[in-house]
């Protein structure tokens, strides 16, 4: 049944020597680690120092503006495909702090103002990954609209390599907004704020300054600001500087009832629920039976556990 | 959504669509009836050979008794007494997949209908969600939401039937997924009893839920990970202002120039949609929206927002379309014109009735800038095989919809209608598109899926099928090639005693 056409989609992964040569760098046997820029290098987990560490291919494979896709190696600094994007007025959902492209996928880690952006799963459109037996395989598709089969591309962000070594992904871009400006607040309320103003890119607040993205057409952005005023003395600034440290992830709702107690010093994201604070998240874990599923899905794709062991995506945190 | 006039043969096995009728009592039954209630599990002839069918074109098998849950309790006890009888189970909404997903094959599979679970159980504004049970229907959750602000986002024509937990199993899109993304990208947080029966939260409410993202990957997956028992919908916003333009071309290839174009541009629409003449002037005589039927092809664009912003977007979507030469460009005056024009693109399949007395509706993807080539193909494809095709479509990500129309009374017409959707599907592929944009593989597809995928991808899907439903009794057949499934083969064999006896 599947005749020439089976060999025609073989042909797509297996003609690449790139993709093939980083499947053989992985092979099929031991325990493997894979590095990026090691921005989040301890997410998820400490790596098994017995690993070998191999490091993902580089490059802009192509990039088409008019069909909203890049197509990049995942040893691609974030950075120089940002840059690509922007010589032709687009950006991605990627997070603006470093790191390579396949790290990002792998941590799933959402950009501070993913209300405009958007999210990092949505963004992922297509991926080639090395398998744990050392095959390339292929998920997803390059179109901006695809439900041909199971979602592998959402499956792989996230989940920190444990499931398949990112080798390339094409991205949906998005064009860059006319303007985007920042205006600050102190002592309003952050959620009337955010309220006040239609999609937002960002609401961040820090206990006492309500930091808003608003991003669009000029003229947009002036009426909003405009808005603004009408909950507190906004005036335009500089992006605010989130700081690094620990990352929450809680309910958008939940924000309202941040102890600063709990938090130590803080920058939320209104709107979304992501908390950078001084102290860790009181411990969240899987439920039992999620995690018989996800025990299911690591053994199947990766029956010997070679694949960045000492990582868990499911791990307590 | 009326998928089809008259149901095509299948080109499944024979072997495959059970054909014996059970007892009139089975002891399955008995113990449904048991966990559920009496008139809530049929397994009257009448009830069973209506779950035969979806909305699409293939015949299932026989199904075996029919339940309607009302709670995840419900449907775990489904599944159990399911797992102990070796039998399979499939789910269904309100059946209007256009693939085959909702069809029984094998053994007399239970069918579980969600339709009586279609409670909004909580609009939570705070976390802008809505939890609702997977039986609610796409357009009243949108019409519920309305007064509050809000909207679900996808909005796939069959919107006023078709279920949410249809959607989710589908990821459906709409016409203004374009913008906004199709189902996944609304997706928060789902309830699901797996195939053994537990009942699992999947994603979360908070901003990055941990672990694997098991909530992305069961939703469009088409029924065959377990069912969905309730689901966290995202909430968006409603736009304070829209405006809608119609263009008219006198060439499908101009109307296609524009849509690339306007995305080129750096515009992306609320919605962009296509219509051909043939279909244009059969909405028109339908719904009398003001459709110009003299056009070659109209272009349904939609952008939303604030008021500045979006007459900005409106007058460079008309200038770049008066560049591709647009014979004609129309702002809808206001929402009543709007509605219509948009009543006019969502009842377009309705609307053929008039010409022929059956439909087969396709759906593939190609990169924007293919549409015009891939188009002409298509009307090619057509003249070859000697059918009627029109072409409606989501322009804006270049999901194509050719809707080839007969006569299913016209001896070997069938034939020539399953080759046009053959070689719809090959020249979409080789365009460098997917098989599907918005209605799944279910039994349509399979065939196809080792066109687009080696067999070390499709053995990865299987492995995600097989970490959710190891014994592959969830909606077996569906989706994965029969050689790559081979649980789902002995699924589909096993005959359970006391059925064929």
């Amino acid at each position: 049944m599947a005749g020439d056409h089976d060999t025609a989609a073989a042909t797509l992964v297996s003609h690449d020597p790139v993709l093939a040569d980083f499947a053989a760098e992985v092979g099929s046997d031991g325990p493997v680690g894979i590095e990026g820029g090691r921005t989040r290098w301890l997410e998820g987990g400490v790596l098994d120092p017995d690993a070998r560490l191999v490091r993902a291919p580089v490059g802009i494979v192509d990039y088409v503006p008019e069909e909203m896709i890049v197509t990049v190696r995942a040893g691609t600094p974030v950075a120089d495909v940002h840059a690509a994007l922007a010589e032709r007025g687009q950006r991605s959902a990627l997070p603006e702090r470093g790191g390579t492209v396949g790290g990002a996928v792998a941590v799933g880690q959402n950009d501070v103002s993913v209300l405009g952006r958007g999210t990092v799963r949505s963004a992922v459109l297509q991926v080639r990954y090395v398998s744990a037996e050392g095959r390339v395989v292929n998920g997803g598709g390059p179109t901006v609209k695809n439900v041909t089969g199971f979602d592998l591309p959402r499956l792989m962000v996230g989940s920190l390599g444990t499931l398949g070594f990112l080798a390339e992904v094409i991205l949906r871009t998005n064009p860059m907004p006319a303007v985007s400006t920042w205006y600050r607040a102190d002592d309003v309320d952050p959620f009337a704020a955010h309220r006040q103003v239609l999609a937002p890119s960002a609401v961040l607040y820090d206990g006492t300054t309500t930091s808003i993205l608003l991003e669009g057409h000029g003229v947009d952005v002036d009426h909003q600001a405009a808005a603004l005023q009408q909950v507190g003395a906004f005036v335009q600034c500089d992006q605010p500087v989130v700081p690094e440290g620990h990352r929450w992830s809680l309910a958008p709702a939940e924000l309202a009832r941040l102890d600063r107690h709990e938090t130590s010093d803080f920058v939320a994201l209104i709107g979304v629920g992501t908390v950078f604070a001084d102290k860790p998240q009181p411990s969240r874990s899987l439920s039992a039976g999620v995690q018989i599923i996800h025990d299911r899905m690591k053994s199947n794709f990766d029956p010997t556990g070679r694949l960045n062991p000492g990582r868990n995506p499911g791990a307590p945190r | 959504m009326v998928g089809s006039l008259q149901r095509l043969r299948s080109h499944l096995p024979g072997s495959l669509a059970g054909t014996s009728q059970l007892r009139d009592v089975h002891p399955i039954t008995v113990e449904l009836r048991a966990a559920l209630s009496e008139d809530r599990v049929r397994d009257d002839g009448a009830h069973r050979s209506l779950m035969s069918h979806d909305a699409s074109v293939f015949d299932g098998g026989n199904s075996g008794p029919v339940c309607y849950p009302v709670s995840a309790d419900e449907v775990a006890a489904i599944m159990k007494i399911a797992e102990r009888h070796r039998r399979a189970v499939v789910p269904r909404g309100a059946g209007t997949g256009l693939a085959g997903g909702a069809i029984p094959l094998g053994a007399e599979p239970i069918v579980v209908a969600v339709t009586k679970m279609n409670r909004v159980l909580d609009i939570d504004e705070g976390n802008e969600i809505a939890w609702v049970e997977p039986g609610v229907i796409n357009l009243d959750l949108t019409n519920h939401l309305k007064p509050m602000g809000f909207h679900f986002a996808p909005d796939p024509s069959s919107q006023q039937v078709c279920t949410i937990g249809g959607n989710v199993a589908n990821n459906s899109g709409g016409p203004h997924c374009l913008a906004y993304g199709v189902t996944n990208a609304h997706i928060v947080a789902l309830e699901v009893v797996t195939p053994s029966g537990e009942i699992l939260e999947l994603g979360g409410l908070d901003a990055e839920p941990l672990g694997l993202d098991l909530r992305g990957v069961f939703v469009g997956s088409e029924g065959t990970l377990g069912i969905t028992t309730k689901v966290a919908v995202k909430l968006t916003r409603n736009r304070p202002a829209v405006r809608t333009l119609l263009l008219s071309f006198s060439s499908v290839r101009d109307a296609a120039n524009t849509v690339s174009g306007v995305i080129a541009a750096g515009v992306v629409p609320a919605a962009m949609e296509v219509m051909d003449q043939p279909i244009t002037v059969a909405v028109e005589n339908y719904v009398h929206a003001g459709y110009p039927t003299d056009a070659a092809a109209v272009l349904l664009a939609e952008v939303d927002g604030l008021d500045d912003g979006v007459d900005i977007d409106a007058e460079r979507i008309r200038s770049i379309g008066l560049e591709n030469h647009a014979t004609d460009v129309r702002l809808a005056a206001d929402d009543s014109e709007r509605a219509l024009l948009w009543k006019g693109r969502k009842t377009a399949f309705g609307a053929i009735a008039q010409i022929a007395p059956d439909y087969y509706l396709h759906d593939t993807v190609v990169p924007r800038s293919a549409l015009a080539d891939v188009l002409e193909e298509i009307y090619a494809i057509a003249d070859r095989n000697d059918v009627l095709i029109m072409n409606v479509f989501h322009a804006g990500d270049g999901n194509l919809h050719p809707l080839i129309i007969f006569d299913g009374r016209q001896p070997g017409v069938l034939d020539r209608v399953h080759q046009a959707g053959a070689e719809i599907i090959t020249a979409s592929l080789d365009a460098g598109g997917v098989l599907s944009g918005e209605h799944g593989i279910g039994v349509e597809k399979q065939k196809f899926m080792e066109r687009m995928f080696t067999a070390d991808d499709l053995d990865h899907q299987n492995r995600v099928r097989q970490s959710f439903d190891p014994g592959c009794r969830s909606n077996p057949g569906k989706v994965m090639p029969m050689g790559h499934s081979c649980a789902d083969i002995q699924a589909l064999r096993a005959v359970p005693r006391d059925v064929w006896g």
